[in-house]
């Protein structure tokens, strides 16, 4: 119990990591936090999207695409919730289900420890997260958004930048195998 | 059914339902205020907890990590302001030159029928055996040995020596010093001298006359090196002398702080009918006659 255990698929070995108890909702809990609070004050930060990171980053440990796209779901729908009024309930929800799901399937396939695979992993997940946001708005809300543009492609470098030493920080919380 | 199968058929109901509960929202207009509710109510305290936390750290950083720079911020305002007194203090002083060579201008004008030279001040004795200034002109502008020096105030002495472009100025105060002078109210004349102090004396008024502390005494013109009614002094202090009262008096020039001074450029400014009808100081009987003014 509480043990990292292996995941065999075909000749891979894939350990999959587990947690320290309370890491994941205080993890989900402070990004969100974060979120609201940071760009208040530098408006920069506007770029960050931290619960994103947060359900990259648990997707690629714990490598269950039901657990990941839950996770996802549910960190979606509570920035969805504090986004205010102008975001209805689900888009952020759909987005990041979509991306919990693909990062807990490829985690399962890919090495994701090297910093290089993280950065290329969460900057092709953040350009994946912004084209479900703008299919939902676009087709289900019927509202302007823009698939992709240069404040975007900052968005994914900054996010990737981030991540690699965000993922470095969560990877403390892992329990020790 | 395979765990990739329900793992897919899991993403695909999430997605429904959130796809429904858009729709939702659309369709009534609702903004689903319940988990809105439920999700502010669970994230506010860390979001308060957060901004407190937040809150605390600036105010210790802004009260303290940010007073190095306050203290870098008061050493340039202490060297500005250090600056800026230095600078006050030099502007202050070239007013004060301004005032005084406005004064001198003004005096210049008024005694037009001398001809005079505007002199710095940029020397003082050498030694305590004599009372001497050095002054910025010399003969080049004119100055010769003996011609007065005055300021609007009154009296200096007289030029001493004259170089090429500087000369030195024999101080009233000076013991080898004196000057044609006479009482402003009574119009007693007697010369007036230096005796190595900051006062200087009335050496020959008989004791019968009648002078008063206080009373004014001027130049009068006997000399024939200053011209007449120029202030020399105020009487400060009377006694009784044999054969002749003691005299002491203190100069109306600030003989201890000149800067700026004026050379009259004649060693004849008067002529003898221009001088007034002034009462000679009689002196007593037995008392040897008064000396000629001295000229250094």
């Amino acid at each position: 119990m509480n043990r990292a255990f292996d995941l065999r698929m075909g000749e891979s070995h894939i350990e999959v990591y587990k947690f320290r108890t309370g890491a994941i909702p205080i993890a989900t809990l402070l990004a969100l936090v974060i979120q609201a609070w940071l760009p208040m004050h530098f408006t920069r930060a506007a770029l960050l999207d931290l619960p994103l990171l947060v359900v990259i980053y648990l997707g690629l440990s714990r490598r269950n695409p039901s657990t990941g796209l839950l996770l996802g779901t549910a960190v979606g729908l509570m920035q969805d919730s504090l986004s205010g009024p102008t975001v209805p309930l689900g888009l952020f929800g759909i987005a990041k289900t979509v991306v919990g799901y693909l990062a807990s399937s490829l985690g399962a396939r890919l090495d994701t420890e090297h910093p290089a695979a993280r950065f290329a992993l969460t900057a092709g997940f953040f350009i994946i997260h912004q084209a479900v946001v703008a299919l939902t708005r676009r087709i289900l809300l019927a509202q302007p958004e823009p698939w992709f543009n240069l404040r975007l492609f900052a968005g994914a470098l900054v996010n990737a930048l981030v991540a690699v030493v965000l993922f470095i920080l969560l990877d403390r919380l892992r329990r020790p195998s | 059914m395979p765990p990739r199968h329900k793992s897919l058929v899991l993403l695909a109901g999430v997605i429904l339902l959130q796809v429904l509960l858009l729709a939702v929202q659309i369709k009534r207009d609702s903004q689903g205020r319940l988990i809105r509710t439920w999700t502010v109510g669970a994230v506010s305290p860390f979001e308060r907890a957060g901004s407190y936390g937040f809150g605390w750290f600036r105010d210790v950083w802004r009260n303290y990590f940010a007073l190095r720079s306050a203290k870098k911020d008061r050493e340039d305002l202490r060297r500005e302001n250090d600056a800026l007194k230095l600078r006050i203090a030099q502007l202050e002083g070239k007013a004060a030159e301004t005032d005084r060579l406005a004064a001198l201008l003004h005096f210049r004008q008024s005694q037009s029928d001398v001809p005079m030279v505007a002199a710095r001040v940029i020397g003082g004795s050498a030694g305590t055996a004599s009372l001497t200034i050095e002054i910025d002109r010399g003969e080049k502008d004119g100055i010769r040995q003996s011609m007065g020096v005055i300021t609007p105030d009154g009296v200096v002495g007289k030029v001493s020596e004259a170089y090429a472009h500087t000369s030195q100025v024999l101080l009233l105060t000076d013991q080898r010093s004196g000057v044609g002078a006479m009482l402003a109210d009574s119009r007693i004349q007697s010369p007036v001298g230096g005796v190595g102090e900051p006062l200087i004396t009335m050496k020959y008024v008989p004791n019968d006359d009648d002078v008063s502390v206080g009373e004014r005494v001027i130049t009068s013109g006997m000399d024939r090196i200053f011209p007449r009614d120029l202030p020399v002094g105020t009487i400060t202090e009377i006694r009784a002398g044999v054969p002749f009262k003691q005299i002491r008096i203190k100069p109306a020039a600030n003989l201890e702080k000149l800067e700026e001074v004026l050379v009259l450029l004649t060693l004849n400014p008067l002529k003898g009918d221009d001088v007034p009808a002034a009462k000679p100081a009689e002196p007593v009987a037995s008392s040897p006659a008064p000396p000629q003014v001295v000229n250094p």
